[in-house]
C-alpha cells in the first residue's frame, strides 16, 4: 500500500505552496488532486480510471469516505477487473459533479450503485490494454492475458506493463458500456479479500486531511452564533466587544432561511478572525437580540406526550391485510405495548467544517461532505450563481452518519468567503453541532397483537408517529413518507394473517434529518421488542417463536406490503424480502451466541432480527443488570447476510461499530429540548459508549453470491431491541422507552 | 511571545498565552493531526504529550506548555513506525480515523508508563477517548499487541 497517495494531505500541508493558485481565476480550476503525486496520465478511457506511462493507476472514487472504507472498496473493484497491481494504485477523490451519477453517500448503497460501473470501467480499460499489446506483438487479443499490471503473451514470457501500453491504448476506441465480459468470481484478485484501507498510514500518522484540516494562505477563521431555536432570527446585534478581542477582524451577518430551511444555513452572526480560538472568543462577546421565531416553545416532554396520545388514535393506513380489528377481538390473548425513542444527534467526532474561497464570481469549497452535488446546488442557490461556478472538493469525513449529507455549513463558508473577500474556514463547535443539528426523529409507537389458543400470532397492529424528514424541506409535511414507512413498518416480515400499519400526524419543531439507519431505529426497536413480548405471552422461547412467526422460507409476497413499499430504491426481483435469509441469520446468531446456555443471575440474552438497506441482521445481546439498575453488555453476536462482500474486514468493522452505536442508542443517547433549544450541548451531557462499555463483539458474515446489500447502516437497528429483550430475560422488566433508565431496573 | 517546543522544534509564537495549545498547534503551527472534538476535555481527540504525559490540548493553555516538551502525533514515530502505530495498522483499527491520533497518543502514554497493561488498565486509560465509529474492540486488540511487541 506504500505507494498509495494521500491525495489531500500534500495540497493542504503544503498550503503555502498553494498560494499561487489562490490568485486570480485559477482557483476555480484548481484540482483537489495532488498534482505532485499524480503522474500525468496518458490513458483515461472513462471517468474512473487513468493510467500513466509510469504504470501508476489512478482510480477515481466518487463516494465520500466517512469510515466505511469506500475509497478502498470501490478502488478494489475497479482494480480487480483491470487486473491492476494494487501497489501501483492511487485513489483520487472526485469533485462534486453530476457526471459521476449519484454521489450522495447515504443509504448504504455505494457498492450496490457502483459495483457494476466500477467493474465495467476496469474491464474496458483492461480490454483496451490487451488490444494494444496484441497490436504491438501482431497477435490476436485472445492470445494474450493479463497479470497484475501487465499484459502477457501466452506462454512466451513476453510482457508489457500497463504503463508501456497506455499511449497505444489511448488511441483505441473505447468499447461501449458494459460490452466487455467481466471476470468470473473465481478470478477475482482483490474482491473478497481483507485489503487495508488506502488512508491507513495517513490516519495513524495524523496526516490524513479532514474538512477541518484544510488550510489556505490568507485564510480567515469563522465561528457563528446561530438562533437559539429553529426559525429564530437576528433582530439586532452589537459587536463592539467582540471586535476588541485580539485577532478578531470583523463580523458578518449570515441570512437565515425560514423553516422549512432545508439545506440552507440557519443564519446568525459570524465572527471572522485570524485563528479559530480568537473567532470563538469574539463570538462569546457578541450581544444579539433574537426574534425567537415559531419554535421557541418546543419542549420534548410535552411533545412526547402529544405523540403518545396520537399513537393511541387511529392513523393513516399504510398497510392492511385481513381484518385486524376482528382478529384482535377474537384472539385468545391480546398484547399491547407502547414504545418511545428520543431525538438523537449524529455527534460526528469531526464537527461540521468547511473552507471556501470566492474569486471572480466563482466559489471553490473544500468540505467534509457526504453529498458534494447537493453542496454545489446549495452554494449556488445561496450565492445566486450558476452551479458551474461552484467547485466542491471532498476531503475525508471525520464521521458522517447522515449529518454531512446536509451542506448548511458548506453554504455558510461560501457565503462568508464572498463577504470577506478571502478564504474562510467555518468551524462548528461541539455545542453548535448538538444544538443546531438535523436530529434523528423522536418517535412514539403503539403495537397490539393477538395470539390464538396455540400461541400463534393472528393479528398485528402497528401505529407509528414521528416528525418526517420531509418537514425539513416542505412546509406542511405532517406524515411519514412512503420511504420512511418502508423502514421497518410496512415491511414487517412476519407470517401473520391480519395486519394493519398506521401512521399518525406529527408536526416538526426542529430540523429532522437522516441519522445512521434512520427510521429503522425506532421501528426495529418496537417491532423487535414486541415480537419478544408476544413470545413471552405465548410462553415460547424467543428464538423458536421468531422462527415460527417468520414462517416458511419464502420470498415475501410484495402484494402484502402494498404498492408504496420502496425497498430502498431497489427492485424486489433482485432484492426480495427473503424469509429464508432472515431465518438463516436468526439461526446463525443463536447458534454462535450460545443461546440457551446458562448465565449468572441478572444476566440475560435477547435476540432481534431486522432487514434494512437490503441486508439481513440478527443480533443476540448478552446483558448484565447490576443491582443499581446499571446495564452493561458483556457480549454481542451479529449474524449478517449482506449478499456478496467486497472487503470482508471493512464489513466486519462496520458491524462492530454498529454494535457500539446501537448500544449508545439503547443505553445512553438522548437529546431533549426545552424552550426550543437542545438541553445537551457537549459530550459531558450527550452520552455515547466509551471503551469501558464495549462488548466482546462477534460478527458472522454469511458467504453469499447474492447482489450486494448495504453495510454501513443495517447493523444498528436490531441492537436496541436485542438489548431490551435481554434485559427482560435478565430481570423480567420490559423496557419500552429509550434510553434505558437504570432507576427502573434496580433490584427490589 | 510564548516559546513552544513541539516535536523537538522550538517555536516563538505571537499569541495570547491563554490560547489553548490545540489551536496554537493547528492554526499557528499547521500541525493538524491533533484534532478538535469538544473543547472541554471530554473526548480525547486533542491529546498530545506534555513532558511525556498525555494531556488534552483543548484545555491546556499555551502558557501551561511553555518550557515543556510537546509531542504530537506528527512527532510520535518516524513514518508511523511507533509500536502503537504499527499495532494500529496491523489491527486495521481506524474507520473514519478522526479520533485516532488522540487514541494513539493516549495509548502511547499508557504504554510508556505501564508497558504491560492489564485489560482493566487499558480500559481505564482509554475511557476518556470517544470514537463514534465504535473501533474500541480493535483499540484494545492493538494496545495488547503493541505491549506484547515491546516486551
Amino acid at each position: 500500500m506504500s505507494k498509495l497517495e494521500n491525495l489531500s494531505r500534500r495540497h493542504v500541508l503544503k498550503g503555502i505552496a498553494l498560494s499561487r493558485f489562490m490568485l486570480g481565476a485559477r482557483v476555480a480550476t484548481w484540482s483537489p488532486i495532488d498534482q505532485a503525486g499524480a503522474e500525468p496520465a496518458s490513458f483515461a478511457p472513462n471517468l474512473f480510471v487513468a493510467i500513466a506511462p509510469t504504470g501508476q493507476v489512478t482510480i477515481v472514487v466518487s463516494r465520500s469516505e466517512m469510515g466505511t472504507g469506500i475509497r478502498t472498496s470501490l478502488a478494489m473493484v475497479l482494480a480487480d477487473e483491470l487486473d491492476a497491481d494494487w501497489q501501483s494504485v492511487r485513489v483520487e477523490q472526485a469533485q462534486g459533479d453530476a457526471k459521476y451519477g449519484d454521489q450522495n453517500t447515504d443509504g448504504s448503497k455505494s457498492i450496490r450503485l457502483l459495483l457494476n460501473t466500477m467493474r465495467d470501467a476496469g474491464a474496458a480499460a483492461r480490454h483496451m490494454l490487451v488490444t494494444a499489446a496484441a497490436h504491438r506483438w501482431g497477435v490476436a487479443p485472445s492470445a494474450c492475458h493479463t497479470e497484475a499490471g501487465a499484459v502477457v503473451l501466452g506462454a512466451s514470457g513476453k510482457r508489457l506493463g500497463y504503463g508501456e501500453l497506455a499511449e497505444d491504448a489511448a488511441k483505441l476506441p473505447v468499447p461501449p458500456p458494459a460490452s466487455v465480459p467481466l471476470k468470473s468470481r473465481a478470478a477475482w484478485r482483490y474482491i473478497g479479500k481483507p485489503v487495508p484501507i488506502v488512508d491507513l498510514d495517513d490516519i495513524v500518522q495524523g496526516t490524513a486531511v479532514f474538512g477541518i484540516d484544510v488550510m489556505l494562505p490568507g485564510m480567515k477563521h469563522a465561528s457563528v452564533e446561530r438562533p437559539p431555536s429553529y426559525g429564530g432570527r437576528v433582530n439586532s446585534y452589537d459587536a463592539t466587544e467582540a471586535l476588541k478581542v485580539p485577532g478578531v477582524e470583523r463580523v458578518v451577518e449570515i441570512p437565515g432561511a425560514p423553516p422549512p430551511s432545508g439545506f440552507l444555513p440557519l443564519g446568525g452572526i459570524a465572527v471572522i478572525a485570524g485563528n479559530t480560538w480568537a473567532a470563538m472568543q469574539g463570538r462569546q462577546k457578541l450581544r444579539i437580540d433574537w426574534e425567537p421565531g415559531p419554535n421557541a416553545d418546543y419542549d420534548t416532554s410535552d411533545y412526547r406526550a402529544a405523540l403518545e396520545a396520537t399513537a393511541r388514535q387511529p392513523g393513516k393506513v399504510a398497510r392492511e391485510n385481513g381484518d385486524v380489528d376482528r382478529a384482535l377481538q377474537v384472539a385468545s390473548k391480546h398484547v399491547s405495548a407502547d414504545y418511545f425513542v428520543p431525538h438523537l444527534a449524529h455527534a460526528t467526532m469531526e464537527p461540521e467544517s468547511c473552507t471556501a474561497v470566492f474569486v471572480d464570481g466563482a466559489c471553490t469549497v473544500w468540505a467534509a461532505t457526504q453529498n458534494p452535488q447537493q453542496a454545489r446546488r446549495t452554494v449556488a442557490e445561496l450565492l445566486d450563481i450558476k452551479q458551474s461556478a461552484v467547485t466542491v472538493n471532498v476531503t475525508l469525513l471525520g464521521g458522517g452518519f447522515g449529518r454531512k449529507s446536509k451542506p448548511d455549513y458548506v453554504a455558510e463558508a461560501a457565503f462568508l468567503a464572498r463577504a470577506v473577500g478571502a478564504p474562510v474556514k467555518v468551524t462548528w463547535t461541539r455545542e453548535d453541532d448538538l444544538v443546531h443539528g438535523y436530529y434523528h426523529a423522536i418517535a412514539a409507537q403503539h403495537l397490539e397483537g393477538g395470539l390464538d389458543a396455540n400461541g400463534k400470532p393472528v393479528a398485528w397492529l402497528h401505529r407509528t408517529v414521528f416528525p418526517s424528514i420531509g418537514s425539513t424541506f416542505t412546509a406542511g409535511t405532517v406524515y411519514g413518507s412512503a420511504g420512511e414507512l418502508s423502514q421497518g413498518v410496512v415491511d414487517m416480515p412476519f407470517d401473520i394473517p391480519n395486519v394493519r400499519c398506521e401512521n399518525g400526524r406529527a408536526d416538526a419543531h426542529v430540523r429532522i434529518g437522516w441519522y445512521r439507519s434512520v427510521y429503522n431505529i425506532p421501528h426495529a426497536f418496537a417491532v423487535g421488542s414486541f415480537v419478544d413480548e408476544l413470545a413471552a405471552a405465548a410462553e415460547k422461547d424467543p428464538v423458536q417463536f421468531l422462527l415460527s412467526v417468520l414462517g416458511e422460507p419464502r420470498k415475501l409476497d410484495p402484494k402484502l406490503l402494498g404498492s408504496a413499499y420502496s425497498n430502498y430504491g431497489a427492485s424486489l426481483d433482485e432484492y426480495p424480502i427473503d424469509i429464508g435469509r432472515m431465518r438463516n441469520v436468526v439461526l446463525l446468531a443463536a447458534a454462535r451466541s450460545g443461546w440457551g446456555s446458562p448465565l449468572p443471575t441478572r444476566h440475560g440474552r435477547g435476540i432481534a432480527v431486522h432487514r434494512s438497506f437490503l441486508t439481513y441482521v440478527a443480533a443476540v445481546a448478552h446483558v448484565a443488570v447490576a443491582a443499581d439498575g446499571t446495564v452493561t453488555m458483556p457480549r454481542i453476536d451479529l449474524a449478517v447476510d449482506c449478499g456478496m462482500v467486497v472487503n470482508p474486514d471493512r464489513v466486519a468493522a462496520q458491524f462492530e461499530g454498529a454494535a457500539i452505536m446501537g448500544l449508545g442508542n439503547a443505553l445512553y443517547s438522548s437529546l431533549t429540548f426545552k424552550q426550543g433549544r437542545a438541553e445537551q450541548s457537549n459530550f459531558a451531557d450527550y452520552q455515547g459508549p466509551r471503551i469501558d462499555a464495549t462488548p466482546e463483539t462477534h460478527v458472522y458474515v454469511v458467504r453469499s453470491e447474492a447482489s450486494p446489500g448495504g453495510v454501513g447502516e443495517p447493523g444498528v437497528p436490531p441492537v436496541s431491541a436485542a438489548i431490551c429483550n435481554a434485559i427482560s430475560n435478565a430481570v423480567g422488566r420490559r423496557v419500552r422507552a429509550l434510553p434505558v433508565d437504570p432507576a427502573e431496573l434496580k433490584s427490589a | 511571545m510564548p516559546d513552544l517546543t513541539v516535536n523537538g522544534v522550538r517555536h516563538s509564537l505571537d499569541a495570547d498565552p491563554a490560547m489553548p495549545l490545540l489551536w496554537a498547534l493547528r492554526d499557528l503551527l499547521a500541525l493538524r493531526g491533533t484534532k478538535f472534538g469538544c473543547g472541554i476535555g471530554a473526548c480525547g481527540a486533542c491529546i498530545v504529550h506534555l513532558d511525556g504525559q498525555a494531556v488534552r490540548s483543548c484545555i491546556t493553555t499555551l502558557e501551561d506548555a511553555v518550557g515543556k516538551q510537546v509531542l504530537t502525533i506528527e512527532g510520535l514515530g518516524m513514518h508511523g513506525e511507533h509500536a502503537v502505530q504499527r499495532a494500529w495498522k496491523a489491527a486495521n483499527v481506524p474507520q473514519c480515523g478522526y479520533c485516532q491520533p488522540g487514541q494513539i497518543m493516549q495509548a502511547a502514554a499508557l504504554l510508556k508508563q505501564t508497558p504491560k497493561p492489564t485489560e482493566q488498565q487499558i480500559i481505564d486509560a482509554m475511557s476518556g477517548n470517544i470514537c463514534r465509529c465504535g473501533t474500541y474492540q480493535r483499540i484494545k486488540t492493538a494496545i495488547h499487541a503493541a505491549a506484547a511487541e515491546e516486551a
